[in-house]
């Protein structure tokens, strides 16, 4: 009995000179230094230049915090929205056949496709007063556009392809085996649902779900053209960083922002948790292969 | 326990899978369908199953009809040529499954998989995961889960299709056992014709979506119902010919004793390797030949023998004849065939 571990740990097919070695590695971190640290320190540092108590007020600004909690229940609903129709198609794509099924996969794609302005644009021409819609909804008093949901819509437009790219090659993958193995078993589509198929895309899912948050909160452009940027009504947190920007509340912008660079850190950390995670899994599997 | 299937028929597009099939299996009996890939075998199992909804037709599973059941409520076990085992479930998991949707009680259930991985073998290794057993450990677990929650039948889908072929012998010998001891009606598909006729005691012969011949392994091998049959079950020669005389198939120098042919049918003969005698000496075999060439194949040899006017035909002789007869290339040597099988040619 032999280990599959043992063949890989072979003597590396180029190896180069120590110096070109570090050369390499110098130019990414300085590249990554000079891109990514710097202006996220800049962030920190310019948030608390003014001292703690300016960034704590900052932040407990009735109209901050408004930001914070409409920024919070779009990502909230888009994710759960996400969640459900991510799911749904990959499911339909991943285990059955039927016609259109290649058009389904390049409509999943669209949002990545567009541009964030133009997604917002749709909603604007469909919903806005001199849209199609428009009318109707303002004879029966419903407000979309410059309305929370209208950034709801634009945010989950913009962030539908993350949950179910992350599920389609996975799903495809796994195909029907395992389903068809747990109803010839006696289970019915709940019992199949929770205790095959979910513990299978587990992690694929979570994947999914945290990009989609990420990019729920941080969605600026979408956002933006339909939300009409009412101060403690239609403003999400990259909006309001704006606003605070462009009104030279330097100091008030920067401690906002910092909330929005602390979620990416938390995301990364999450995001490289659940990497290590699944490749713990492969890999043990990949070594206790007889 | 039994199967009775009843004019089934099943269609993909334009492609017709399964073809008016109809046969029965009686219970407690090890049945094979055997068959080339995409003769239907599987599609027909899988409509047993209910995984596959068939346009036409019957299925009784224990005498009651059970055509238009879900797959749910139809407690068959099935096993796949994959294993398709739950990845993230540990062994004895995996065999409770069955038992734990049907909302058993935990002691009964913890009782049943016990005796199941004491049934396959597979004591102290409950708690390892699918990952971590070879193909032959996984198929016994496959099977385990599949006869948990005690099945009216057993279907198993190319069932060592993936073993390497030691693995597979031995599983095959095993299964054998296991039938004898739990006596559970089960239907299994291969393609592999050393593996029905090793352990079925019927086998079930399809083609193109229909059936070929049904019968036992001696029934198939030695009496061939059909063309297909005929060149598909073990090695065989045919030839091509014309009625000489009433009742008589001339080929080179051989003579065949037919019946049921008239004058200027053009017939098909089959027979097999193992079914020509040669010898070195004349006895009374009157026709000559010479060997071309020797093949070995590890107890047995084939001589590919020349005949005359182009012909040559192929014997399978036991190892130790070969040497007894100093059987070499070039050599003349004597032929007779024993045994064959005529067919109008199609």
């Amino acid at each position: 009995m032999f280990r599959a571990n043992s063949p890989l740990k072979t003597i590396p097919a180029m190896s180069e000179s120590r110096t070109v070695r570090y050369l390499l590695i110098t130019t990414a971190f300085l590249f990554l230094g000079l891109f990514l640290l710097v202006p996220l320190a800049t962030v920190l540092v310019r948030a608390l230049e003014k001292g703690f108590q300016v960034y704590l007020e900052a932040i407990r600004n009735p109209d901050t915090l408004s930001a914070i909690r409409l920024t919070l229940l779009a990502a909230f609903i888009s994710v759960g929205l996400n969640l459900v129709f991510g799911l749904a198609a990959a499911w339909a794509i991943g285990k059955f056949e039927f016609i259109g099924k290649n058009i389904l996969i390049t409509l999943i794609d669209l949002p990545f496709a567009v541009s964030p302005i133009i997604s917002g644009l749709i909603y604007v021409l469909l919903f806005g007063l001199q849209g199609t819609l428009g009318p109707w909804l303002s004879d029966h008093n419903i407000k979309i556009i410059f309305a929370v949901p209208g950034i709801i819509l634009a945010t989950t437009f913009v962030t539908f392809p993350f949950v179910a790219r992350e599920l389609i090659p996975l799903m495809q993958s796994q195909g029907t085996e395992e389903e068809e193995a747990a109803v010839v078993l006696g289970a019915n589509g709940w019992q199949i649902f929770w205790r095959v198929t979910l513990p299978n895309i587990k992690w694929g899912l979570l994947y999914g779900l945290i990009l989609t948050n990420a990019r729920a909160m941080g969605e600026f452009g979408a956002v933006s053209v339909v939300s009409g940027h009412i101060r403690g009504a239609t403003n999400t947190i990259p909006l309001h960083v704006e606003i605070l920007y462009n009104e030279y509340s330097y100091a008030a912008s920067f401690a906002v922002a910092s909330l929005l660079a602390l979620l990416a850190i938390v995301t990364l950390a999450v995001k490289s948790f659940i990497e290590w995670k699944t490749h713990e899994k492969f890999s043990m599997r990949q070594e206790e292969i007889f | 326990m039994s199967i009775k299937v009843k004019n089934l028929s099943k269609q993909f597009g334009s492609f017709t899978a399964v073809k008016d099939v109809s046969f029965q299996v009686q219970t407690g009996s090890l049945v094979a369908l055997l068959g080339p890939s995409g003769s239907g075998k599987s599609t027909l199992l899988r409509m047993i199953a209910g995984l596959e909804k068939p346009d036409l037709g019957e299925i009784h599973l224990t005498g009651a009809e059970a055509t238009f059941q879900s797959a749910k409520d139809r407690n068959v076990g099935f096993v796949f040529q994959h294993y398709a085992l739950f990845k993230h479930m540990t062994v004895a998991e995996n065999i409770a499954f069955g038992l734990k949707v049907r909302n058993l009680a935990p002691e009964e259930i913890k009782k049943r998989v016990a005796e199941l991985i004491k049934l396959v073998q597979m004591e102290g290794l409950g708690q390892r995961f699918p990952s971590q057993l070879s193909g032959g450990q996984r198929q016994r677990v496959a099977l385990a889960r599949a006869l948990a929650p005690r099945p009216q039948v057993l279907l198993l889908d190319e069932p060592f299709g993936a073993l390497d072929a030691k693995v597979r012998d031995e599983l095959r010998k095993w299964i054998t056992l296991l039938h004898k001891e739990t006596s559970v009606t089960t239907l299994f598909v291969t393609h592999d014709q050393h593996e029905a006729l090793e352990i079925a005691d019927r086998i079930i012969v399809m083609n193109q979506g229909s059936i070929e011949q049904e019968g036992t392994a001696l029934d198939i091998f030695d009496r061939p119902a059909t063309h297909f049959v005929a060149q598909f079950v073990g090695e065989t020669n045919f030839i091509e010919s014309k009625l000489c005389e009433p009742e008589l198939v001339c080929w080179g120098p051989f003579k065949f004793s037919v019946s049921g042919f008239k004058m200027g049918d053009k017939v098909r003969i089959y027979f097999r390797p193992n079914d020509v005698y040669v010898s070195s000496n004349p006895e009374t075999l009157q026709v000559k030949g010479t060997i071309e060439k020797i093949r070995f194949r590890g107890p047995l040899i084939e001589l590919t023998l020349d005949i005359g006017e182009d012909k040559s035909i192929a014997a399978l002789v036991p190892k130790g004849v070969s040497l007894a007869s100093g059987f070499k290339e070039n050599m003349p040597v004597y032929i007779g065939i024993t045994d064959f099988h005529a067919f109008h040619q199609i």
